[in-house]
């Protein structure tokens, strides 16, 4: 049994990559070679210094971004493997443009030890495709009743910074309060699925025009935003770190820019299907738009852009939820909840932010990559650095991006083991074009390098 | 007409009037000696019913046989879904049977949407969830035209639990698309949130509502209702929304009474209102099966039938 607990394998052995004329973050162009699994030069002055057996990528048109960084994705392993694997889970990340990916905890068995976040870890290093950071469960088993042994997980060699109960809250507001304080510690973060139970007992669909008229209980946006907002007061009480995972209503928007603007530690993300789908998409009753939260109006998805926009939401995560056919192939009360996302997500947002000007890719990179790798904790030291800047001496996490082009959405094209994905026939802009992994391509001309 | 009813928004106004019209021939041949027609002989109509309901069970069942059809009875108690087997393999089961009509009754919203999807034959929506019950609307509207000669400008208040009721939704639906004017009366806590963006009026005043109202349909109050803090207590409820000999008294003079059944006798409506000459929920059951009869002719059979 190899130990993957080594050293990085064989980075330093890759030969190098010269990447020509790509624009760096949509500005000028401009060359990047990657050797020794850093980016060795970055400018017009690289190709004068091609090194003997050096590989040449001509990035003419695209675009250079670091490599993105999701702090959401449910690769279903261990317990799910028919829904993903974290090697496909992890395929699909890269064909995304992703370098990095955190894997939420609600696993069969619950990552709430060392032992099962470790395993995760792993088995993200052996498929080697990008970085998996495993989430922390906050209490035992998701349960919601006693703290899981977060020191523990923070002491592995998952090295773990972000806990959440995704899939359910930590309503209760001792335990949600003790998290905040007990993580300080070791400089962790407790991201928080923000809806109160009681006010969504059965709840199926945003509460407004579209649950009356087709008769499915609502999920109002102020379950949501209660939470939010004790959250918010909690995390200023004890001077912890407060994520707010998938952000999805215009009031959340406005909580946040108001905890934010007292100064307290309080960050937040949006998915991409948030920023571009709303629940019109639900009249026909077809379970792959279920989701939890689920899509919300136009006002919402304006203010979410809005707010992404301007800072007050610090990121774009996937939340990636594959499911398996039969469990979308139901009546709509009986399917499960979530969306695939890692592969469209950068196109989502093109389509979303880019293309309505509300973003550039200077943008982008900052909200997909930059500020979720400091959410994280991806941006200090270690061999897990993220978010860097495309400059000479940063780990040579990248991605090359075609914003020309342009095509229909195909699922049963996706490496994803799960076809959920709610873009499924809809034309969106922008194709991933390779991705690097700390100077090993993951992806080249669209496909899986590896 | 659309292949399927699922919804009373699939019917335009000649659409429902077709229906009423042919149901009203139809309802004739009741008084005949020989109740059977032989228009859908040969045709295959399954019942598949998720929930129990024997009354809409049988009138469904009634209607398919006096046209002549082959009836198959499925419910979910003592079939395969018992075994857990899905809506879709059902459905795949149900068209390799050679369904020409599947008759679905389900308590989650919108699974006759996908049922619709998964066979060839014609879909009838017989209730789901909270959505929709659009014959029960036609059968109300056919009681109403019955009673009052008219549906054009008819005032109908629908009082109770409109936030669970798919009876409601597919009245508010029909009604609008025939021309009358729904008031919904119900308390706060059983409307749904965004119901003043509904075609018609909303009051939380029973006894303010009434005088206006040449129909009064009143919905059931749903048991589990009772214990989630929708209403303080039954009897509190019955005092402010329950239709009793006072509230009647309230009512202009030619104005009837109706409920989809079954009824909580004391509860959103007394004793003697439901037995009153006002009340015509015993013909609604009658006028129920003509309804059935007709949409399924007008659905399979009406274009080749022979009269």
């Amino acid at each position: 049994m190899t130990d993957w607990s080594g050293p990085w394998p064989a980075e330093q052995d890759q030969p190098p990559w010269l990447i020509r004329g790509a624009r760096l973050l949509g500005g000028a162009a401009a060359d990047l070679l990657l050797a020794g699994g850093l980016i060795a030069e970055a400018g017009p002055a690289a190709a004068g210094s091609l090194p003997a057996g050096a590989q040449v990528l001509d990035a003419t048109g695209l675009i250079a971004l670091p490599g993105l960084v999701d702090l959401h994705t449910h690769l279903r392993e261990p317990g799910r493997e028919d829904a993903e694997t974290v090697e496909t889970g992890t395929a699909a990340a890269a064909l995304g443009g992703f370098t990095a990916v955190h894997a939420m905890a609600n696993t069969d068995p619950v990552a709430d030890t060392a032992g099962v976040v470790e395993q995760i870890w792993r088995l993200g290093r052996r498929a080697g495709r990008c970085d998996v950071r495993p989430v922390g469960a906050v209490t035992t088993g998701l349960a919601g009743s006693r703290l899981a042994e977060l020191g523990a997980m923070a002491d592995s060699a998952a090295r773990v910074r972000v806990f959440s109960d995704d899939g359910r809250c930590v309503s209760d507001a001792v335990l949600m309060r003790r998290a905040l304080e007990y993580v300080k510690a070791f400089d962790g973060v407790i991201a928080q699925h923000a809806q109160e139970p009681r006010l969504t007992d059965g709840a199926q669909v945003n509460e407004g025009e579209m649950s009356g008229r087709l008769g499915l209980a609502g999920w109002p946006a102020v379950a949501e935003e209660a939470i939010i907002a004790r959250d918010c007061l909690l995390a200023a009480h004890v001077g912890s770190a407060l994520h707010v995972c998938h952000v999805s209503t215009a009031g959340s928007v406005e909580i946040i820019r108001w905890a934010k603007s007292k100064g307290w530690r309080v960050t937040a993300e949006v998915t991409p299907h948030h920023l571009l789908l709303t629940d019109d998409l639900v009249a026909d009753y077809d379970p792959v738009y279920k989701v939890n939260p689920p899509l919300r109006t136009a006002a919402d998805v304006a203010a979410l852009r809005a707010g992404l926009a301007d800072g007050t939401i610090d990121c774009v995560a996937t939340d990636h939820a594959p499911h398996p056919v039969e469990a979308k192939e139901t009546e709509w009360q009986v399917a499960a909840f979530g969306m695939t996302g890692l592969e469209t997500a950068l196109r989502a947002v093109q389509e979303a932010m880019v293309e309505t000007g509300l973003l550039d890719w200077a943008g982008v990179a900052d909200r997909m990559s930059v500020r979720p790798a400091v959410i994280g904790r991806l941006d200090g030291v270690g061999a897990e650095l993220h978010g860097c800047p495309l400059v000479t001496g940063s780990p040579a996490n990248l991605v090359l991006y075609d914003p020309a082009a342009r095509d229909v959405v195909d699922p049963a094209a996706h490496a994803s083991r799960s076809r959920n994905s709610p873009f499924a026939g809809m034309t969106l802009p922008g194709r991933v074009v390779a991705t690097f992994l700390r100077g090993t391509p993951t992806v080249l001309d669209g496909k899986l390098a590896r | 007409m659309n292949r399927h009813l699922i919804s009373a928004a699939d019917l335009s106004r000649d659409d429902a009037l077709l229906i009423l019209d042919t149901a009203e021939e139809l309802a004739q041949m009741a008084d005949r000696p020989i109740r059977k027609l032989p228009t859908l002989r040969g045709r295959t109509v399954v019942n598949l019913f998720y929930e129990d309901s024997t009354r809409t069970r049988i009138s469904f069942e009634a209607a398919a046989k006096r046209l002549s059809a082959d009836v198959i009875n499925f419910s979910a108690k003592g079939s395969s879904v018992a075994k857990g087997e899905s809506l879709k393999d059902t459905a795949l089961t149900l068209e390799a049977m050679g369904a020409d009509a599947v008759v679905i009754r389900h308590s989650a919203s919108g699974a006759p949407h996908r049922l619709a999807g998964w066979v060839r034959g014609s879909v009838v929506n017989a209730g789901d969830g909270a959505h929709e019950h659009p014959t029960q609307a036609l059968l109300d509207a056919f009681t109403m035209r019955r009673r009052l000669g008219r549906l054009e400008g008819l005032r109908v208040a629908i009082v109770g639990d409109v936030l669970h009721s798919r009876v409601a939704r597919s009245n508010v639906r029909l009604l609008r698309t025939l021309g009358a004017e729904v008031m919904l009366v119900a308390p706060p806590t059983l409307l749904p949130v965004a119901v003043g963006g509904w075609p018609c009026e909303v009051s939380y005043d029973l006894d303010a509502a009434l005088p206006k109202a040449d129909v009064v349909m009143m919905l059931r109050v749903q048991q589990e209702r009772m214990n989630a803090a929708y209403f303080p207590t039954v009897r509190e409820y019955s005092r402010r929304y329950g239709l009793d000999s006072r509230r009647m008294a309230l009512l202009p003079e030619h104005a009837i009474i109706m409920h989809p059944g079954p009824m909580n006798r004391g509860v959103e409506i007394a004793a003697d209102v439901a037995d009153s000459v006002r009340s015509t929920i015993v013909e609604q059951v009658s006028n129920g099966v003509s309804v059935r009869m007709a949409v399924l002719y007008l659905l399979l059979g009406g274009s080749e039938a022979q009269r």
